[in-house]
């Protein structure tokens, strides 16, 4: 299969908030535009998020906003599930060629849920990272678009395959469908890949894995959002444990030359939002900090502010060097105050590591003709027409996000003129 | 065109499970349409089904009801000259109904309260699709593509230079008699390539060459705006030599009452000797749209009286010292403040953002290149080098000569033949005190907004954009997910106006702020509306004969895109305008409406309900629900198969500013005994995606309350709410709870009347 659209097309690779906007931007001049993503829906790492900072407004209200813009816009051809297997020619005519995975579900879905009614089998839910159960034929989410249901074929017992289709009245279910290979010819393409939460099983001294009260921030996010595993209560993975006492890591991972030598970017707001979390839930809890410099520049500062007036957190210039599993289930922090030279043991009933970011599109880009740096992030070259956006171009905000993908557009679409 | 209905009833996804759909046709056919039905509209079968009637009956207009409008746009959309209308009897009704508890029969039969809500979605959907018309785009008779970048800084430099790029032609103003801004006195810019360690050779040169040799770009120096006027696609500007008077300045908005206290001779006119806001200069030129890159100024670190500056000799701002190590060599041994200081406090100087650290870490390599024993004290609360930048703190980390810690700075003293730098709080354990040549301190960088309108509009509104203090004095308006949003369409402003940035963000920066102003004048050349309604074909129409003047749809317009006349009749601007309806809202005498979205269209939606006057267990409550976040919300409710109370109507609304309070009105003189709004927050950290509507009709909700009192009708039956996307599971709790109240009340005693 082939698509055609009109000279100076775009492709975007990634449909997070990122590739979304560069896809819109770009679209909204009136230049045709295919945005793929690897996952079953659109809205990326955002879509996972319970609350932006500083507002603490709801990311899915941005998003329903974006997707409103693609459904209403003729020129964004969206394709899920979809990666680049190659890329061929140069600017002003890439051809590209593209793989959708099968979904074993088809257009016919109208989302009605009976399927997952149906479905006797169960998956860990990648979307909440595994901290709960999914039917095997799912919605990744509420907001998910395209709002229609995916199947994990491999994970389902054929008698719960015979039941899945049988519940479904529209024949959306197809069993046998194959992956898809098709090409697209492009005057540019914007590289939105995203980052991916550094893996925190890579840092020993954190111990992650060896205790269930130790849980990553993007972890924390979903168990704060309301659609999320625990529909919104903060409870210790394990024994459900209303906790008492948080402790948050900063550069867990980032700013280490073991790691991530770069700093990313959005993690000290981050633990001050989810400081907010767990106020709303806990007013009497403590919360301690560890942190090495509190990284909130600019309009961030009046949010730092009132967090750091909460009478019970304490904020601890210190690299944590260890935590320990304790037998209540809890576990000690242990650091060194670098202002005041102590030695830190901290008992916390829950410990959340502030992990950074991991450039998403790894090793495979530079097949792909890109240019990348050092750690992995993609270096614009306009002239080639491959351009960054977003975290895949460098660790960044929404906000700034932003506006990198809004220049992509422009980058993207000069190439065609 | 002649509009020929045809209606359109799904029975899947379980709404034919729990409603009648011969009462649901019957409630089609009393509003004056025969409605088919089909077991699956948005399939293959179902939508040749819609398609061959179409053809067969020459039908132009549908009205479906089936799911929400939020989904199967593309199975049901049947081209540009098809009107559509949903009435969503899905996620609304058929999937709010209870279901039975779990090893309990399913009730026989309809549920009677939950068929009502089904009819009434579907007399509402009929009579909405009844009132529609085909919008027809605004077309400007002429158009300019040009594009105006006013300031020649890095970000003005960038944004010119790109839209170049994509054929477009661009005049560039700088008020100086120089480009290049403030990276004119820059010795070394910031690394920009990975490994980030090195710094860089400015590239500011470079890029002023490439601005003056590009034919598609006009630089004017020593020139600046005195006034922009007219509209996106259409803006007149008026340039003057910088520093001079005009008539042609931008006048300052005068309020109704100032301008009585003029003509009274009690004030002066701020305004005297400017031609009018109206009035369009003949001799001006036209632009599509403006990018702002007015940038910065150094911030007055005066007021740290223990630091010291204006009153020790050798304490400098950073901007005087990279003049200075620009000049020259800088001194051996430097002391870099980051933060006032005091115990208390670890904040930044103020308008710093993160630019500042970095900032002190090149000056710092000045003091190490110029001098071979030279050292460069960095002393910080926090030092803000996020992201990449972070590679360059390490860099220097390692570079002997350069010590940095964290430090309280307490004081600033002169000694014999230097200065004493008092700090506590250190990394060293201990208080500090340092004995240096030179203290530079972290000054900020001041947008240009703070203290000037800048941008100079000819508005009624005024020259300037509006409510700034809440983002610091910064040009925003919507702070997270669309950064270039203002409150004022076809402005676009990008680098230091909008926050601190680095060369590299001002760069990215004034690229995006350039694809704003492209993608602007080509959707008025379309005659659609940019962002959020990003491509509405409507806009709003004026039945101007029975205008009052009584200016609130001109003063409440959160973008500015009304002017008025001298009598005070609003002139519309539809290029300027976001299809908000916020001007619909506002209007008394109901004379603004869009061709799919107007007064007498919810009005009449209003009156289509249903309610019984003799039963006192069926209240009808209308909710007008905000169509960005509140109407999906209830979507997801749905999806969730949340009970909602049957006694509500639910009517999506473009914003809760378009509310006009006839419908309060209308709603009870048929005789519902509630109206709630559910819109968005409000507020500091507002999530109106038009910025005013949300707080606006909560405004108008209480004075519409006052006059029901008037009339001796509860105002507690009038209510407003903030709903945001992801309240979906509390929405039913927010609504029974005011429907209690409504009981608690008892009916509307106009019922019936």
């Amino acid at each position: 299969m082939s698509d055609t659209a009109g000279t100076g097309a775009v492709l975007v690779v990634g449909g997070g908030m990122s590739g979304l906007t560069a896809a819109l931007e770009a679209a909204e001049v009136g230049n045709d535009v295919y945005i793929i993503d690897k996952n079953p829906y659109f809205g990326g790492r955002v879509a996972q998020l319970n609350r932006y900072f500083p507002k603490l407004c709801p990311p899915t209200c941005g998003l329903e906003i974006n997707f409103r813009r693609i459904k209403d816009n003729r020129k964004v051809r969206t394709y899920t599930m979809t990666t680049v297997k190659s890329v061929s020619g140069g600017p002003g005519n890439y051809e590209v060629q593209l793989e959708t995975a099968p979904r074993y579900v088809n257009s016919n879905c109208t989302a009605c849920g009976a399927c997952a009614e149906a479905c006797t089998d169960e998956i860990d839910n990648a979307f909440n990272f595994g901290m709960n159960r999914t039917k095997a034929i799912y919605l990744p989410h509420e907001m998910a678009f395209p709002r229609r249901f995916v199947l994990d074929k491999d994970a389902c017992s054929s008698a719960s395959l015979e039941a899945v289709k049988a519940a479904c009245k529209y024949d959306a279910i197809d069993t046998e469908m194959q992956s898809k290979a098709f090409t697209v010819n492009v005057a540019s393409i914007v590289w939105a890949t995203g980052w991916n939460p550094y893996d925190p099983t890579k840092m020993d001294n954190l111990k992650f894995g060896s205790s269930p009260a130790i849980i990553t921030n993007m972890m924390m996010e979903r168990m704060a959002a309301p659609n999320g595993p625990t529909g919104g209560k903060i409870l210790r993975p394990g024994d459900d444990k209303e906790p008492e006492s948080f402790a948050f890591v900063q550069c867990a991972g980032s700013r280490d030359e073991n790691h991530l030598e770069f700093c990313s970017y959005v993690c000290c707001m981050a633990t001050f939002k989810q400081m907010t979390y767990i106020r709303e839930r806990y007013p009497e809890a403590m919360i301690y900090v560890f942190y090495i410099d509190l990284r909130t520049p600019g309009k961030y500062e009046h949010f730092r502010e009132k967090l750091m007036g909460d009478e019970k957190a304490q904020f601890i210039k210190g690299k944590v060097a260890d935590i320990i599993a304790e037998d209540d289930g809890g576990v000690t922090v242990v650091a060194e105050n670098a202002v005041t030279g102590a030695k830190i043991q901290q008992k916390v009933d829950m410990c959340i590591l502030a992990t950074g970011m991991q450039p998403a599109l790894g090793e495979q880009g530079k097949a792909f003709g890109v240019d990348m740096d050092g750690n992995g992030f993609v270096v614009s070259d306009p002239d080639k027409g491959m351009i960054a956006a977003g975290c895949a171009k460098s660790p960044a905000d929404v906000y700034t996000c932003g506006q990198s993908s809004t220049a992509a557009a422009l980058k993207a679409i000069q190439i065609g003129r | 065109m002649d509009n020929v209905y045809g209606a359109y009833l799904c029975t899947g996804c379980g709404i034919g499970d729990v409603l009648d759909i011969d009462g649901l046709k019957a409630a089609a056919s009393e509003s004056g349409m025969e409605m088919k039905d089909h077991s699956c509209l948005c399939g293959a079968d179902g939508r040749s089904f819609i398609e061959k009637d179409m053809a067969d009956n020459g039908i132009n207009t549908l009205v479906i009801c089936a799911c929400s409008p939020r989904v199967m746009q593309k199975e049901f959309n049947f081209g540009d000259q098809t009107i559509t209308i949903r009435g969503n009897l899905r996620e609304h009704v058929a999937w709010t109904a209870s279901k039975p508890a779990e090893g309990e029969e399913a009730a026989e039969g309809v549920d009677e309260f939950l068929q009502e809500m089904g009819c009434d979605y579907v007399r509402m959907a009929v009579t909405r699709a009844q009132k529609t018309t085909l919008p027809e785009p605004y077309l400007l008779e002429s158009i300019s593509r040009k594009i105006l970048v006013m300031g020649g800084g890095i970000g003005g430099l960038t944004a010119a230079r790109e839209a170049s790029k994509a054929g477009y032609q661009v005049t560039l103003v700088e008020k100086t008699g120089v480009l290049g801004g403030k990276a004119l006195n820059w010795r070394k810019m910031f690394p920009t390539r990975y490994p980030y360690a090195e710094l860089e050779t400015p590239s500011v040169g470079q890029m002023i060459a490439d601005v003056t040799s590009d034919s598609n770009i006009t630089v004017k120096t020593e020139t600046e705006v005195a006034r922009i006027s007219g509209a996106p696609g259409q803006f007149v500007v008026t340039f003057k030599t910088a520093g001079t008077k005009s008539e042609w300045d931008a006048p300052a908005k005068v309020g109704a009452d100032e301008q009585d206290r003029i003509d009274k001779g009690e004030m002066e006119d701020p305004n005297a000797g400017l031609k009018a806001y109206t009035e369009q200069n003949p001799d001006g030129e036209m632009y599509g749209a403006v990018v702002l890159a007015t940038g910065w100024s150094p911030a007055d670190v005066s007021e740290y009286e223990h630091l010291g500056y204006g009153t020790l000799k050798n304490v400098v701002t950073n901007a005087e010292f990279e003049k200075l190590a620009k000049e020259g060599k800088v001194p051996a041994n430097v002391a870099f403040i980051q933060s006032p200081g005091g115990k208390e406090d670890d904040r930044d100087f103020p308008y710093c953002n993160s630019v500042t650290s970095m900032v002190a870490l090149k000056q710092a390599q000045y003091v190490r290149d110029d001098n071979p024993d030279g050292k460069a004290y960095i002393l910080y609360q926090h030092m803000r080098t996020p992201g990449n930048t972070e590679l360059f703190y390490k860099a220097m980390q390692q570079n002997d000569g350069v010590f940095l810690t964290k430090a309280a700075v307490t004081k600033v003293e002169e000694t014999g033949n230097g200065l004493a730098v008092q700090a506590a709080d250190t990394l060293f354990g201990e208080d500090l005190t340092l004995n240096v040549d030179m203290v530079v301190l972290a000054a900020g960088m001041v947008p240009t907004t703070v203290d000037e309108p800048t941008i100079n509009l000819a508005y009624r509104q005024g020259p300037g954009f509006m409510d700034l203090d809440l983002f610091d004095g910064y040009a925003d308006s919507n702070f997270i997910c669309f950064p270039y949003e203002t409150r004022r369409t076809g402005v676009y402003t990008c680098g230091g106006v909008r926050k601190a940035e680095t060369m590299e963000e001002t760069i990215d920066d004034a690229t995006g702020a350039a694809l704003k102003a492209i993608q602007c004048i080509e959707s008025a050349n379309r005659g659609v509306a940019v962002h959020p309604r990003s491509g509405d074909q409507t806009y709003p129409d004026f039945f101007f004969t029975r205008c009052t003047q009584c200016k609130r749809c001109t003063e409440e317009c959160p973008f500015g895109a009304l002017d008025d006349d001298e009598k005070g009749t609003p002139l519309p601007n539809p290029t300027r305008c976001r299809r908000c309806g916020t001007c619909m809202g506002a209007c008394p005498e109901r004379i603004i409406g869009f061709a799919d979205y107007n007064v007498d269209m919810i009005g009449s939606m209003v009156k289509a309900i249903e309610v019984p006057d003799d039963d006192e267990d069926k209240l009808r409550v209308v909710v007008f629900v905000c169509e960005n976040d509140a109407y999906p919300a209830i979507d997801m409710s749905g999806m969730h198969r949340n009970k909602v109370n049957r006694l509500v109507r639910f009517i999506p609304v473009r914003c809760l500013g378009s509310v006009n309070m006839v419908w309060i009105k209308d709603a009870m003189s048929a005789g519902m005994d509630g109206v709630l709004l559910l819109g968005c927050k409000w507020g500091d950290d507002y999530q109106c995606h038009f910025v005013k509507g949300s707080e606006l009709a909560d405004r108008r909700m209480q004075n519409i309350g006052e006059t029901l009192g008037t009339l001796g009708l509860e105002p507690e039956r009038c209510a407003v709410k903030q709903i945001a996307i992801s309240d979906y599971d509390a929405i039913p709790a927010i609504i029974d709870e005011f429907v209690e109240e409504i009981v608690e009340l008892g009916p509307n005693p106009f019922k019936g009347f």
